[in-house]
């Protein structure tokens, strides 16, 4: 190709100058820096002890305490342990209940189909200011306010929608002809997908899954007003204890920071790749 | 078959038997469908009826009310008092719509220009870093693990760490300006500033997704398209103008639409960025609405009026923006 043409190209394809490289190099670093600076830096006030972070710019006086107050001094793993209860409970509880939807959804045509489709892409729409004060109504009058499983049914509401929707994705790439071979081995519907589909859809659940424990981890609007007593408090609202209106602990909230994202962060990195791929698959072929 | 037509022969009277209950089979097959259709999305349906269509259909009640904290009812000690709030038709729409209220139009204008500042920051921001990590370029893996970081930050932390980098006088930002010379800066004072802080905060956060997304989308690109266009002389801007942006049409519908609704209710950015405290000009439609329902005395109806209009809002946007994406691609 290019020695049929070899005045128009002067370098080989897939090649540039060095100055390209040089830019292009210099963006990626600038963009790096400024994504990776902020998480940085609360690592680094969390090692400079209670009222180091008074002056950001000294690198001196380091030291644990943050960590050791935290985690010995405060109701930390309490609220850590509240929002494991509550992420769990409405992952599982929203992935079971949403994958039989989905697999109706992507491989049957039933009258109710498209509505359902419909439906599960508008609850994602719904601002939770719509929901929250008639379920604060309800979870009231059902004495379910300020308990693990008032908190796990609301995060519910959002997960199911998206379980559903991401899924239906996933189901969409297995091919139908595994349906098909299970229904000629005598399978029924459903036979076939709990025993062929799901196994096979393990990865999607996985990052459904995950997905959903993830936005019920950062939840922080159901979460502040129906927990009301401190040691149900989960992660997101224990946080805003420490740097409240009367008071700013700042070293401590870095610190916990870093705890809390550290475990989040591990697994997102593994999930992240099948994330995106889930979301806009389920999108496309809506 | 043809080779085997002796043995087939005796089968030969038994495909037409087969084909004629098969129409029957047919029938019953989908009906045995549909229900197992319906009996597997049931759960879905149970809980979304229960969790999501009661508690909207309460919600719309309620904005057709006077409920507020004094005559909803309540609990105290033994005594139960009973509900004393009122039917007010469309009342509550009409002091928000008509500006009675006071707050609405402000709110709307701001949370469109926050939304569509957010979206384009992250679309564009996306956009061009994917473009970056998709050449050949020496450690690509790094330079995506690094840029994805802000993506695996729950949100309501990188809130936090922000506001300790904002902070007026012991924030790292203002320890820099110091550095080059300026003056501090109240980043989270001043209303203007707020709102700048709050967008740059949600684009730290909401870039890595666009990026992943529409590097996905990049890498679905045939390369033979790029080699082609090349080969007619189309220039590199042609190329992206041609190539590159029809390419990522779909993967772009649904990221901007994903994102706009995303961004539209981001709740926690300024909840816990700014709009704790008394009102401020830097909140938008759904903290708002929160702050109505649960600070100094709880107006219910107001806040469900408001949730039914960003629900409104919402709804009319996805119709209008999935209208113009079929209109694209029919055009095409």
């Amino acid at each position: 190709m290019s020695s049929s043409t070899p005045a128009l190209k002067a370098r080989p394809r897939g090649q540039r100058p060095a100055g390209v490289s040089v830019a292009l190099h210099a963006a990626l670093i600038a963009a790096s820096l400024v994504s990776l600076f902020p998480v940085l830096f609360v690592v680094y006030v969390s090692l400079r002890g209670r009222d180091g972070w008074q002056e950001p710019t000294r690198a001196s006086g380091f030291s644990l305490s943050n960590y050791t107050h935290i985690l010995g001094e405060t109701a930390f793993l309490t609220w850590f342990g509240n929002s494991v209860v509550v992420a769990l409970g409405a992952t599982v509880l929203g992935v079971l209940v949403a994958a039989t939807a989905g697999y109706a959804v992507s491989r049957m045509r039933f009258p109710g189909h498209r509505p359902l489709m419909w439906t599960f892409l508008v609850v994602q729409m719904f601002p939770m200011a719509v929901l929250i004060v008639p379920l604060y109504t309800i979870l009231g009058q059902l004495e379910l306010l300020d308990s693990y499983a008032g908190l796990i049914l609301t995060y519910c509401s959002v997960s199911v929608p998206f379980c559903a929707w991401m899924l239906k994705g996933y189901f969409d790439t297995i091919p139908a002809e595994i349906d098909e071979a299970g229904r000629v081995d005598g399978l029924t519907p459903f036979g076939t997908f709990w025993r062929l589909i799901l196994p096979l859809a393990r990865p999607g659940l996985a990052v459904t899954g995950f997905y959903s424990f993830i936005t019920a981890w950062g939840e922080v609007a159901f979460a502040s007003q129906f927990m009301s007593s401190e040691d149900h408090y989960t992660l997101a609202v224990g946080l805003q204890t420490f740097v409240g209106q009367q008071k700013a602990e700042w070293g401590l909230m870095t610190a916990a920071a870093v705890l809390i994202t550290v475990p989040a962060g591990l697994v997102f990195f593994l999930a992240q790749r099948h994330l995106v791929a889930g979301l806009t698959a389920g999108g496309t072929k809506g | 078959m043809s080779s085997l037509s002796a043995s087939s022969a005796p089968d030969a009277p038994a495909a037409p038997a087969a084909s004629a209950p098969s129409l029957t089979a047919r029938v019953r097959r989908s009906f045995g469908t549909h229900w197992y259709a319906w009996a597997m999305v049931l759960p879905v349906v149970v809980v979304l009826a229960v969790l999501v269509g009661y508690p909207l259909g309460r919600g719309i009640y309620l904005s057709f009310t006077d409920a507020n904290e004094a005559n909803v009812a309540r609990t105290i000690g033994v005594n139960h008092i009973d509900a004393t709030y009122r039917f007010v038709g469309l009342d509550n729409y009409w002091k928000v719509l008509s500006g009675q209220e006071g707050h609405f139009w402000d709110r709307l204008g701001w949370t469109v220009v926050w939304t569509a500042s957010c979206v384009f920051l992250h679309y564009t921001l996306g956009l061009g870093l994917a473009l970056l990590l998709n050449r050949k370029v020496r450690f690509r893996g790094l330079y995506r693990v690094l840029l994805i970081l802000p993506w695996a930050v729950p949100a309501f932390v990188a809130t936090f760490s922000w506001r300790l980098m904002f902070n007026e006088k012991y924030g790292v930002l203002n320890a820099f300006l110091s550095g080059l010379g300026l003056d501090p800066v109240d980043w989270l004072g001043d209303s203007t500033l707020q709102k700048v802080s709050a967008v740059a905060v949600n684009t730290w956060l909401g870039v890595p997704f666009m990026m992943v997304a529409i590097l996905g989308g990049l890498q679905a690109i045939p390369a033979e398209l790029h080699e082609a266009a090349e080969m007619d002389g189309a220039s590199p801007w042609q190329r992206f103008r041609h190539v590159t942006l029809p390419g990522l049409r779909s993967v772009s519908g649904t990221v901007i639409l994903l994102g706009t609704i995303w961004t539209f209710n981001m709740f926690q950015v300024i909840y816990l960025l700014v709009g704790q405290g008394a009102s401020s000009d830097s909140e938008i439609l759904v903290t708002y609405s929160y702050r109505l329902a649960f600070q100094g005395v709880r107006d219910y109806a107001g806040s469900a009026t408001y949730g039914i209009l960003i629900l409104s809002l919402l709804l009319v946007f996805a119709v209008f923006y999935r209208r113009m994406l079929d209109r694209q691609e029919t055009t095409r």
